[in-house]
């Protein structure tokens, strides 16, 4: 907890150098951000190099505002609040660009099906109801290496690209970059449970995913 | 919870399945979660199910931090002298 206030007020302290036009602030903020929004940038546009150019563009916005940030939000999500309007508005060019907020709303409206209903056996089953059907077949021994091999990172790209755009968001922001489930909240605008229906969707697919990669052996 | 302690609800190992991410993102009262934790303790499928899930999100994070390149680097290096010059700096 003290460090993270001592990371925010470094931040802060880097902002205040920035606004002064201080070149080096610049560059430790872009070392420090860049690799990461140029990954959560591919989550919204699907192409390496047009997430590269939205990153590029956030830090033009940030520095065009920044006159206007007063410290009421984190640098953090300041920054990735940027990335996700620019996200946005490039994805949805041709169409009304919608806040993230809404797309999240009709994701989880529109992608109701129930996840994992196969495994089990029906509420009205006489013996068993709600009880496996097919139990999990075991990750072997060993599992831990194959789960976090190489092979295994294509696996669970793959599956987080064919998720549905809020749930792939979700789950780039929180497991890959690490966000607490309160940044990313403060930075998609959307509400704790929201974020835990897609957090779970997502995490079921990719662990289907894996599953398949991780018992074909 | 009453000072009698009110039975904790009993989840079914579907339950278990659709909660494993309030479990895992502490989002459950207490009293579910002591539950959860008995059902996972006395039930082989949903113990691994729940393990698997953990081992899922420990490999999904498990990614090198890659470092800017080069290019990036000096194109926004560029895009910042501009921005400064433009403000008289
Ligand atoms: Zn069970």
């Amino acid at each position: 907890m003290a460090d993270e206030i001592d990371a925010e007020r470094e931040e802060r302290e880097l902002v205040e150098a920035l606004k002064a036009g201080d070149e080096s602030a610049f560059a430790t903020l872009v070392e420090r951000y860049h690799p990461s929004l140029v990954r959560v940038a591919r989550s919204y546009v699907g192409s390496e190099a047009i997430a590269e150019e939205v990153a590029q563009d956030t830090w033009v916005g940030a520095l065009n505002g920044i006159d206007r940030f007063e410290g009421r939000s984190t640098v953090k999500t300041w920054l990735y609040r940027i990335l996700t309007n620019r996200a946005l508005t490039r994805r949805d060019r041709e169409r009304r660009s919608v806040p993230f907020s809404a797309l999240a709303a009709e994701e989880i409206d529109g992608d109701s099906a129930a996840l994992d209903v196969e495994r089990f056996l029906p509420a009205d089953h006489p013996q068993w109801p709600l009880h496996w059907a097919v139990a999990p077949q075991t990750w072997a021994a060993g599992g831990e290496d194959r789960a976090l091999a190489a092979e295994a990172r294509e696996v669970i790209d793959r599956a987080i690209d064919a998720l549905p755009p809020a749930q792939r968001t979700v789950i780039t922001m929180r497991d890959i970059e690490g966000f607490s489930s309160e940044d990313v909240c403060n930075v998609l605008e959307i509400t704790e449970s929201n974020q835990r229906v897609l957090l779970h969707r997502a995490r079921t697919r990719v662990r289907a995913a894996l599953n398949e990669y991780m018992v074909d052996q | 919870m009453t000072p009698h302690g009110c039975d904790p609800p009993s989840l079914s190992c579907r339950d278990l399945v659709d909660l494993v991410t309030d479990y895992l993102e502490g989002a459950m009262d207490p009293a579910t979660a002591a539950s959860f934790e008995r059902h996972a303790h006395d039930c082989p499928p949903c113990l691994e199910h729940l393990e698997q899930m953990k081992l899922t999100v420990r490999a999904a994070g498990g990614v090198s931090d890659e470092a800017i390149t080069p290019e990036a680097r000096s194109a926004l290096m560029e895009r910042f002298r501009d921005w400064n010059a433009g403000r008289g700096g």
